[in-house]
């Protein structure tokens, strides 16, 4: 077991909290990637697709 | 190929999902590196254990200006280029540069409190990295408040060409004011001041956060792009049910 001396706590906490800030991040970004595809693919099953519109110069 | 076809989105979508996987194993395998150097790295002689915090500190700090440069080089390809992809790569790395500087203020205040007696000072170098979290959040309040991608990209581009001023005045505020926060001891003339055993892991974890940051910022340039998407197919579905 690593010896963290007297500031434990701090030493503790500033890792906590990276790896909060961290998750978070990671979480946030998985979860809007499954958003976005839920809803790209309910406009596919309703015949809205992307081509289709991009006669208009569209770019996405 | 070109670099144009490089940037074209569809492409990149392709490209970035093969090469998503093999970053983010790299991103693993550097940090299981760095945390068993991290366990084996000795306290420093004068601040003992705290020393610890630094290697999730600096590589933080490292990243929150990194972020910034990203965004600024991602500007001049909107402003010059007017290139979608560039402002995809813009609005990408201004939630994740937040977070880094979010987390580099968190861990050096708490660094600070044991070695300094105190949580925060308003010396040059944390003021100046405050004022670069400040404007991560107008960057990304910016991005929510206009409406359309184009123009929002636009009025960032600016604004983060503008902040940009404030990437020196970080880096050298050690050297042109006297700070509570001690100068620069890895990215210096005449080499690092820290011993092989703290500078190596040091290292290690740099990579690794580097790594994870270059892998999130894919996988939200992804996100963007696929958010862009959707707003395309909202706008057709719009156009068709006004139609009809």
């Amino acid at each position: 077991m690593m010896h963290l001396g007297p500031h434990a706590a701090f030493i503790v906490t500033a890792y906590a909290a990276a790896i909060a800030i961290i998750a978070g991040l990671v979480a946030w970004i998985v979860l809007d990637q499954r958003h976005l595809a839920r809803m790209l693919e309910e406009f596919e099953a309703r015949g809205i697709t992307r081509r289709s519109g991009r006669t208009d110069g569209q770019k996405w | 190929m070109s670099v144009i076809e490089l940037a074209n989105p569809s492409r990149f979508l392709a490209l970035s999902g093969r090469a998503l996987p093999w970053l983010a194993a790299a991103t693993v395998l550097a940090f299981v590196v760095g945390i068993i150097q991290i366990s084996f790295a000795p306290d420093d002689y004068q601040q003992g254990a705290t020393v610890k915090i630094m290697f999730i500190h600096v590589p933080a700090a490292w990243l929150s200006i990194f972020g910034w440069l990203l965004m600024s080089t991602a500007a001049l390809g909107t402003l010059v280029w007017r290139h979608p992809l560039a402002d995809v790569a813009a609005k990408a790395a201004a939630p994740i540069g937040s977070a880094f500087t979010l987390m580099c203020l968190v861990t050096g205040s708490l660094w600070g409190r044991p070695m300094w007696g105190t949580y925060w000072v308003w010396d040059a170098r944390l003021t100046s990295v405050l004022v670069l979290f400040l404007m991560y959040l107008g960057v990304l309040a910016l991005w929510r408040t206009i409406e359309d991608p184009t123009q929002a990209a636009r009025a960032a581009a600016v604004l983060t060409l503008v902040g940009a001023i404030n990437v020196p005045i970080i880096k050298f505020s050690v050297d042109w004011w006297n700070t509570l926060h001690q100068p620069a001891s890895v990215l210096r003339l005449g080499g690092s001041t820290i011993h092989p055993a703290i500078l190596v892991p040091l290292i290690v974890m740099a990579i690794a956060f580097t790594l994870l940051f270059l892998t999130l910022h894919l996988a939200a340039m992804r996100n963007e792009i696929m958010r862009r998407r959707v707003r395309s197919m909202m706008m057709l579905q719009a156009a068709a049910s006004s139609e009809s």
